[in-house]
Order: C-alpha cells, then structure tokens, then sequence
C-alpha cells in the first residue's frame, strides 16, 4: 500500500523547506503550513513567517520562526474513503481497497456531516492512524426530504425557498423543486447548482 | 514542462532599457565600469549572509565588494559593475538565490554624497521626478514604535516582538535579531516612497566606518521603496587592523551559531593595509527596482526564467 506510507517519526523539516501544504508539529498539535512568506532585511537575520492551520481544532494562526530552525514533521495523511454509516456517535468509513474501517468522532467530522452520503467518496485526514479531519467531495448529490410545496411552471423566475436534503443540510432551492427530487450542491459554499435526473 | 520564461517580453525588454541607462548614468560622470570573478577562494563572513560553495575551494560571491576594493586600491578611481551575485538560502516573493546588484564606489564621496548621487540615478531610470526622505535608523524606531533604541532593554524589545508580532516566541531572539524582524514585519511596512534609512547602530555597521559626528553610530545607510529594500550603502571602513577585527567577530558568532567559518579573505585585507582611497560603495537590487519601476510584486516576474 504505496499510499500508507508513514512518515518516519524523527523526520523534520528546516525552514528553507517550508512550502504550503506541508504538515508539521506544532506545540504538540499536527498543522499544515498554508503560507510561507520569507523576510530579511539584507544585512541582518533571516526570518519565516508563516500561516498555518491547526488540523485538530481548524484554528488558523501565525508564526514567526528564525530561518534555519527546524519542525517535527507531522504523521498525517489524507486518504480517499468510502463513507459507510453514522451510529450515532461515530461516522464510519472504510479503505475500498482493503475494506479497512475507520471510526471518525463529531470533532473530526465537523460540518462535512451535512454533506455525507453513504457509498460516497470523501477525503479523511489520518494523524497518527486517527481520523482528525474529513473532506467530502466538492460536489454531492442529495435529496430533498422537505421543502415547501413546488409551484409549478415557475421555472424561470429566480425565487428561492430553504430545502431541508437527506443528510440534514438545508440549502437554498428554486421554488419548482419538490420533496424528493435529487439536487447537485458545492459543499464548499453550500450553493445548489442544478437539478439531477434520476 | 513549462520551459517558457516568467518574465514577459516587455519586462525583459524593459531589463534592457534599464542596464542601457545606468551605463549612460556613469559614461558620462567618469565612472569606470569593471567586472570581477563570480569565485573566489574567500568569501563574506556576515553570519546572516550564507556563501554556495562552488568548487572543493571555491565561493560563489555574495558581492562584488572585496574584489572592487581591491580595484579601488589599485588605483582605479571609481567604478560600478552590473553583475550577479550568490546567497545560499535566499527564496521568497522579494528574493533569489541568485540575483542582480548594481555596486558602485566614488572615490571622494562620503555616504551622504552617494545618497545625493543615488536620487540623481533613480530619477534617470524612472519617467518621473521622485522625492526621497532621509530618516535615520533611531528615528524611525521612534516614529513607527515610540521605542529609543539607544536606552531600550532587551527585555522590553522582546516584548514589543512578542506582543506585536503573534506568535513570536522572541525569548531567544538577540538585540539586533529583534530590530530586523521588528524593522522587516512592522516598519517597512509603513514606509512610503523613496526612503534612505541612514546611521545604523554600530552592532550593524557590516564594513561601514563609524561616524565621526556621532561614534554610537555608522555612516551606513539603506534605500526602501514602499518598504522594499533597495540598496544598502557605506561610506567604507579603510582601516585594515578594524576590518579584520569585524571578521575575526564575525567567524566567532558563526561558531556560537553552528553555522561554517569562512576563510579570511586576506588579499581583500592586504589592499586595506596598503591603502584604499577615502571613498563610499552602494549595492542596489536591480531585480527589485525593476519591480518598483514596472510595478510588480514578485522577483520571478522580472527574471527571465525562474530557478
């Protein structure tokens, strides 16, 4: 399994290797780097200061480091999986390849709830083993489990109702759509897209 | 493969205009353009300026300073090179590993003469006249942080690191480590226009000579445009038995660093000992002024190629 690959515990990493997307320990919690600017006036001591992202909590701050100084690279990867079911307390994936599962709590879920559907491929954040993050597809589709009666034949005027979807996500919809029909959404802004035959 | 330059015809073409003008600057204000070697068995001893070692006993320079010197000594009268320079660990947005200087020395001139000369340049490479401020290093820590340089304590620039700058952990950052990050991430910021930044504390006098007006400080100054550093400037330390010293110091914080000890570069030092004119020497980015004349936010955009 070329792609489980662990990253060895004592690697690191020096700033003059600080890109974005990089994953690294930071006071004891895995980040990834999202911008890395470099300054130094030309006579005196070089800098990094970056932005990055804490995976655990989703917080986003900033850092000052010396240039020269080194970060514990962080154990994550992210891992295509198939979403199975939620039990209540735990929504469960699993590796289609070796029908491996994987248990990931509401912290790690975050909003990507709203947006999983069973058999869908979605993209889970391992730290040390665990899921810690879960990124569903751009694009789903779900749906609709309740919304205000159609009013048939507006299809071109522009009016919008909420629609409640499968999954609990409520979203914005024209007015034609009626309970049951199937809706394409972006999940990274929650926009409906387009009605979807079935 | 995107074998194609990062730069646009335009610019490149703009490069072009620009070297063709700094060279009509100084035809006609007898200055000597010269070309020194890339390698040397020497290099710069700054510990905040790393040397790519080319060869088993070769250094890619980091400026053209020791061998220009080594010209003036001779008795060249003054001179300028157009060439490209080396330093190790160098990437981001504002820099290169590999970039382009333009140095100059006037024989005669102090640093106050060669600010007066520099706005006469800039003012021949741009379409408009431009106005410059002078402000000098302790006036603009006044201005922008309230802070006097001269009496503050370590501890309370620390703080003002900490405090100002989030997630700054500056317990370990030395006095002058504090100014540089202190002066890279919340002054320049604030600086508009053309502005010389003159008389450096002495603990950043690099091979500047010591003021004789006012010993705290040295004849140094630097050029920023829109908080982009430009040019760094001297009025040069002549004295030999000086020069050596700051390498000597030098070498020792490069060890205290764990960073290499460089070779004293003892031909550059012989020709101090036999004499260089009294003369001051600037070092002026040509990559990034081509940024500011053509208004472009990133060094790639005015390289032909990226690295």
């Amino acid at each position: 399994m070329a792609f489980f690959l662990r990253v060895p515990t004592m690697a690191s990493y020096s700033t003059n290797e600080f890109r974005s997307g990089l994953k690294v320990m930071i006071d004891g919690d895995p980040c990834a780097i999202i911008e890395n600017e470099f300054v130094k006036p030309g006579k005196g001591q070089a800098f990094n200061r970056v932005k990055i992202r804490n995976l655990k909590t989703g917080r986003v701050l900033d850092k000052t480091y010396k240039s020269g100084e080194s970060l514990e690279a962080a154990d994550v990867v992210d891992i295509d999986m198939q979403y199975l079911y939620n039990d209540g307390e735990f929504w469960h994936f699993m590796l289609p390849d070796t029908y491996e599962q994987y248990a990931a709590d509401a912290q790690a879920v975050g909003d990507a709830h709203l947006w999983l559907k069973a058999q869908d491929t979605s993209e889970v954040t391992l730290y040390n083993g665990s899921p810690i993050g879960v990124t569903p597809p751009n694009f789903v589709e779900l749906e609709i489990s309740d919304t205000d009666p159609g009013l048939k034949g507006d299809t071109a005027q522009g009016g919008t109702k909420p629609a409640t979807l499968e999954t609990g996500a409520v979203v914005k919809v024209p007015l034609f759509l009626e309970i049951g029909e199937l809706v394409r959404v972006d999940t990274r802004t929650g926009e409906y897209m387009s009605r979807v035959k079935k | 493969m995107d074998w194609r330059p990062t730069a646009t015809p335009q610019t490149i073409r703009s490069r072009a205009r620009l070297y063709q003008k700094i060279r009509a600057f100084f035809a006609t204000s007898d200055c000597l353009e010269v070309d020194t070697p890339l390698l040397s068995v020497s290099t710069n001893t700054d510990p905040n300026i790393a040397s790519i070692v080319a060869d088993v006993r070769l250094y890619l320079q980091t400026s053209p300073e020791f061998a220009m010197k080594r010209l003036l000594a001779a008795g060249s009268g003054s001179i300028y090179q157009i060439c490209h320079a080396f330093r190790a660990g160098e990437r981001g947005s504002r820099h290169r590993s590999e970039f382009t200087l333009l140095e100059w020395y006037r024989v005669g001139f102090d640093y106050r003469q060669l600010m007066d000369e520099m706005e006469r340049l800039i003012n021949s490479l741009s379409d408009q006249k431009n106005q410059f401020l002078r402000v000098s290093y302790t006036d603009l820590f006044k201005q922008h942080l309230g802070v006097d340089i001269d009496s503050v304590e370590l501890i309370e620039l620390r703080n003002i690191c900490s405090q100002r700058i989030p997630g700054t952990d500056s317990e370990q950052l030395t006095f002058d480590e504090c100014l540089d990050l202190l002066i890279s991430l919340l002054i320049s910021p604030l600086m508009e226009g053309y502005v010389f930044v003159t008389d450096y504390p002495l603990s950043q006098a690099s091979l500047a000579r010591v003021s004789e007006r006012n010993p705290k400080f040295a004849e140094r100054f630097e050029l920023y445009y829109n908080g982009l550093e430009l040019a760094n400037g001297f009025s040069e330390l002549t004295d030999a038995s000086v020069q050596r010293q700051r390498f000597l110091e030098d070498n020792l914080q490069r060890q205290k660093f764990s960073l290499p000890e460089y070779p004293l570069d003892e031909r550059f030092l012989s020709a101090l000992a036999a004499g260089l004119p009294d003369c001051a020497g600037v070092a002026l980015g040509l990559d990034r002024l081509l940024m500011v004349l053509l208004e472009l936010d990133s060094i790639d955009q005015v390289m032909s190629f990226s690295d």
